[in-house]
């Protein structure tokens, strides 16, 4: 983690790590920020070390399935990754599921009406969609209901899962998601539905729970954190607490801080390129020089614009942390390197 | 393999039958910022333009004077427009907004209080999935009735998928019009009880456990809801499909944008085939933020190599982040990270002093960087042009910084209009 002011973006630090304590991260940020993918990296960073963790997605889309490149999720919890095993410390287990608010009303309904052949024909008349398209706070309730029951599992007691992981909606509606006893008080004052928005409640409004933003460092997803931050800042004197940011797709400086201003400025020294070129062998030259110091320029003004980006990220004022952008396909190992990432910043 | 033909972009913006411009795309790739440079290069070619903005980027906003979401379209002060004859006016969608003054314009002032006091309508204003694609194509509807402007570039919303702004509209249609919202909140009226013959016993139970579920007191402002707004006019799905034939009308052009990456590139192709099954207008696919070389010449390999003689790279071979596809994993299916820092090629500044010519090392490595991505880019866009070889298409340089002024948009507009593919 780095604080904003830090400048040692990896500093050595002691093996407890910033999230101590939280059992339930929730990934929230702009559309195709990487709320799945850091989520995915974030799992397998908690799950190093012998722990069993479940990542969960709500939105239906199957992201987890694609990230891990397996089949089609079930509604169901699936072991998909290992954590890798250290020379001191076990591998550890990351299990998926890919959470429907269909499937997750029908488990409802069977948990507290004990209507166990309703499922079916809820789904096949439309009631289900019905229901939750005019009260999406019902949906949000069954979806975070179902994180919550998750993270509060035992089994042979213990806790069954170490932590659980939710690819969360995007910032846009994330005050609105978690905010849900607030969201369905409207729908019923007494009764089930009230009761476990209550629990749900009082778990995400815990020192438990975490809401992590991924941003990348153009205007737009980092407008979008500083707005969702603020929002739930407003939800928060209820408990809820904000968690890291994640600073997605970072890139490495290639530069140093003299030739970056040179080059922004558009005063680098093109000889200095053509004798380097000239030193590297290079024959057909003409232009080149030209044409390199162009690139350095577009290079370093898209470098410093990132950089005002991220004092606008720090304005936040919640930690940060640095993903590397994986400039080849983004695979299994990309993930894992993201993973390592968190780990080395104390996130997991 | 042969790139797709030109877009024409300066034809279809002079051409006085085009009326009204679709940008669409999948979300992040450039509609709004693509949108308001159509719009401004049209104004200053000379047609009286307005463009419908949902959402932008605050900076561009200020800079085209949309400071307030008042849902009206403002003058964008341009000199460069005026001296053509033409004008630009720009607007932001304030979906909340428009769906209020529909009520407010087919009921009479007691009856609109009462629908916008209704707690079931101000969650289905603000928030409903779909009210804002269904508000994006009302407010098209309405600026094209007010025939004030010569062309209408519209701007869609954020969405994961283009798809989106053709589907939401009908999908709410068909909800809010729907049996079963008609059946649950009026089983009295004769509708209702008609249906209710069809139903099972079984069903009833059902509905019992959704009062339960959802609540009476819910169900209520829905009943209200629809009773108030079916005497208003004919319907949720018939007012769709009445924007949604504006979009077939000729002197409509749609202009699918990506980005030269794999996911944006596949949500334009299902568009592209969707316009085309709807029979809608494609004008063509604008593929934005695109990287090339001044120096394309140089390959990666040769750019590398030459690197590699000014500076060795610390550690080559074992350092994954190297460029080119040297594998990562293990052949075992599960990579194992590294033991060490993550990728950290933010060391070269200790590294330079090593080297003899380190700003030239940098420079070539990053060249070398730029030819692998630029060659990935035009890797996706030729397969996308084998599969739909009659697409015109034009592209856009990603810009070192944020559009977000006039200028920028400027420049955006002038290679969209370069016509001709660069290589
Ligand atoms: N650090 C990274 N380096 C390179 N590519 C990345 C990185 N993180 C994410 N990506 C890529 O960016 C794209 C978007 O990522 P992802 O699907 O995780 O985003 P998302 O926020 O979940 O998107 P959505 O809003 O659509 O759910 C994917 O193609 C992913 O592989
Ligand atoms: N060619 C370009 N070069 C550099 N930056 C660009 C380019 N085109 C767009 N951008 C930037 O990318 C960001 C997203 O662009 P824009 O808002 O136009 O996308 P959009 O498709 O409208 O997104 P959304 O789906 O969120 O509405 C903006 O910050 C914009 O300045
Ligand atoms: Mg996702
Ligand atoms: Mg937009």
């Amino acid at each position: 983690m780095w604080w904003p002011g830090d400048d040692s973006l990896l500093r050595v630090r002691p093996r407890d790590t910033d999230w101590e304590g939280v059992r339930l991260h929730v990934v929230t940020g702009k559309g195709g920020t990487g709320k799945t993918t850091v989520a995915g990296a974030l799992a397998i960073a908690l799950a190093a070390g012998g722990r069993r963790v479940l990542l969960m997605e709500v939105e239906g889309r199957q992201g987890i399935a694609r990230l891990f490149d397996s089949p089609p999720l079930p509604y169901a919890e699936r072991r998909v990754a290992v954590a890798p095993a250290t020379p001191t410390l076990p591998g550890g287990e990351v299990y998926a599921l890919a959470a429907d608010p269909e499937a997750a009303l029908v488990e409802y309904l069977e948990m507290f009406y004990n209507l166990r052949h309703a499922g079916t024909a809820l789904t096949r008349l439309g009631v289900v969609d019905f229901a939750t398209t005019i009260a999406p706070g019902l949906r949000d309730v069954l979806l975070t209901g179902k994180a919550v029951e998750a993270t509060r599992r035992r089994s042979g007691g213990r806790l069954y899962y170490d932590a659980v992981i939710m690819d969360a909606p995007p910032t846009g509606r994330i005050g609105k998601f978690l905010n849900v006893a607030t969201e369905v008080s409207g729908l019923a004052k007494m009764g089930p539905v009230r009761g476990h928005a209550d629990t749900v409640q009082s778990v995400i409004k815990s020192p438990q729970t975490a809401v992590h933003f991924v941003t990348v460092l153009e205007e737009m997803p980092v407008q979008e954190t500083l707005d969702g931050v603020a929002e739930l800042r407003g939800l928060a004197q209820g408990g809820l607490q904000l968690g890291g940011i994640m600073i997605n797709m970072v890139r490495p400086v290639d530069l140093t801080e003299e030739q970056l201003q040179a080059a922004a400025g558009g005063t680098l020294d093109e000889h200095e390129l053509d004798t380097g070129l000239k030193a590297a062998g290079i024959e057909d030259r003409r232009g080149l020089a030209a044409s390199l110091a162009a690139e350095l320029t577009e290079h370093a003004r898209e470098e410093l614009a990132q950089r005002a980006q991220r004092t606008r990220v720090a304005e936040a004022g919640q930690p940060c942390y640095d993903l590397p952008l994986i400039t080849d396909q983004m695979d299994l190992a990309g993930l894992y390197r993201l993973a390592a990432a968190l780990r080395e910043q104390g996130a997991a | 393999m042969r790139p797709g033909p030109a877009l024409e972009v300066d034809r279809l913006l002079d051409d006085p039958r085009t009326r009204i411009i679709v940008c669409c795309g999948s979300g992040g790739v450039g509609k709004t910022t693509t949108a308001a440079a159509l719009g401004l290069r049209a104004a200053e070619r000379g047609r009286h333009v307005v463009v419908l903005t949902v959402d932008p980027a605050r900076r561009l906003a200020q800079s085209m004077g949309l400071s307030s979401l008042d849902n009206t379209p403002r003058p964008v002060p341009c000199a460069a427009a005026e001296a053509a004859g033409g004008s630009l006016h720009a607007m932001m969608l304030d979906m909340k907004r428009t769906f209020d003054e529909i009520v407010e314009a087919h009921s009479d002032p007691d009856r609109a209080a009462q629908i916008l006091a209704n707690p079931f309508y101000q969650s289905l204003s603000s928030s409903f999935a779909g009210t804002q694609e269904y508000m994006a194509m009302e407010k098209l509807g309405q600026l094209r009735r007010a025939d004030e402007w010569d062309l209408i570039v519209v701007d869609t919303p954020p969405s994961r998928s283009a798809l989106d702004f053709l589907d939401a509209p009908q999908r709410l249609g068909r909800f809010l019009d729907g049996r079963l919202i008609r059946l649950l909140t009026a089983p009295t009226k004769a509708g209702g009880r008609a249906y209710l013959k069809f139903v099972t016993a079984g069903f009833t139970m059902v509905t019992g456990v959704i009062t339960k579920v959802i609540g009476a007191q819910m169900l209520r402002d829905v009943q209200t809801f629809i009773a108030a707004f079916d005497t208003m006019f004919g319907g949720f799905r018939e007012r769709a499909d009445d924007t949604y034939r504006l979009l077939q009308a000729p002197g409509t052009a749609f202009l699918v944008i990506a980005t030269p990456e794999p996911d944006a590139l596949r949500e334009a192709s299902y568009f592209v085939d969707r316009l085309s099954s709807d029979q809608m207008p494609l004008a063509g696919l604008i593929v934005n933020r695109v990287h090339r070389s001044p120096a394309a010449h140089l390959s990666a390999a040769r750019s590398l190599a030459a690197a590699e003689v000014l500076q060795p790279v610390p550690g080559s071979g074992e350092n994954p982040s190297d460029l080119g596809e040297n594998g990562h994993g293990n052949g075992n299916g599960l990579p194992v990270p590294e033991a060490g820092p993550p990728d950290l090629r933010g060391m070269p500044a200790a590294a330079a002093t090593m080297s003899r010519h380190p700003l030239t090392a940098t420079a070539l490595r990053l060249h070398a960087e730029r030819m692998q991505l630029a060659e990935r880019e035009r890797r996706l866009e030729e397969s996308f042009s084998a599969a739909h070889p009659v697409i015109p298409m034009a592209e856009v340089l990603a810009q070192p910084e944020d559009v977000h002024d006039l200028d920028g948009l400027r420049s955006v507009g002038k290679e969209l209009a370069r016509g001709v593919r660069l290589s």
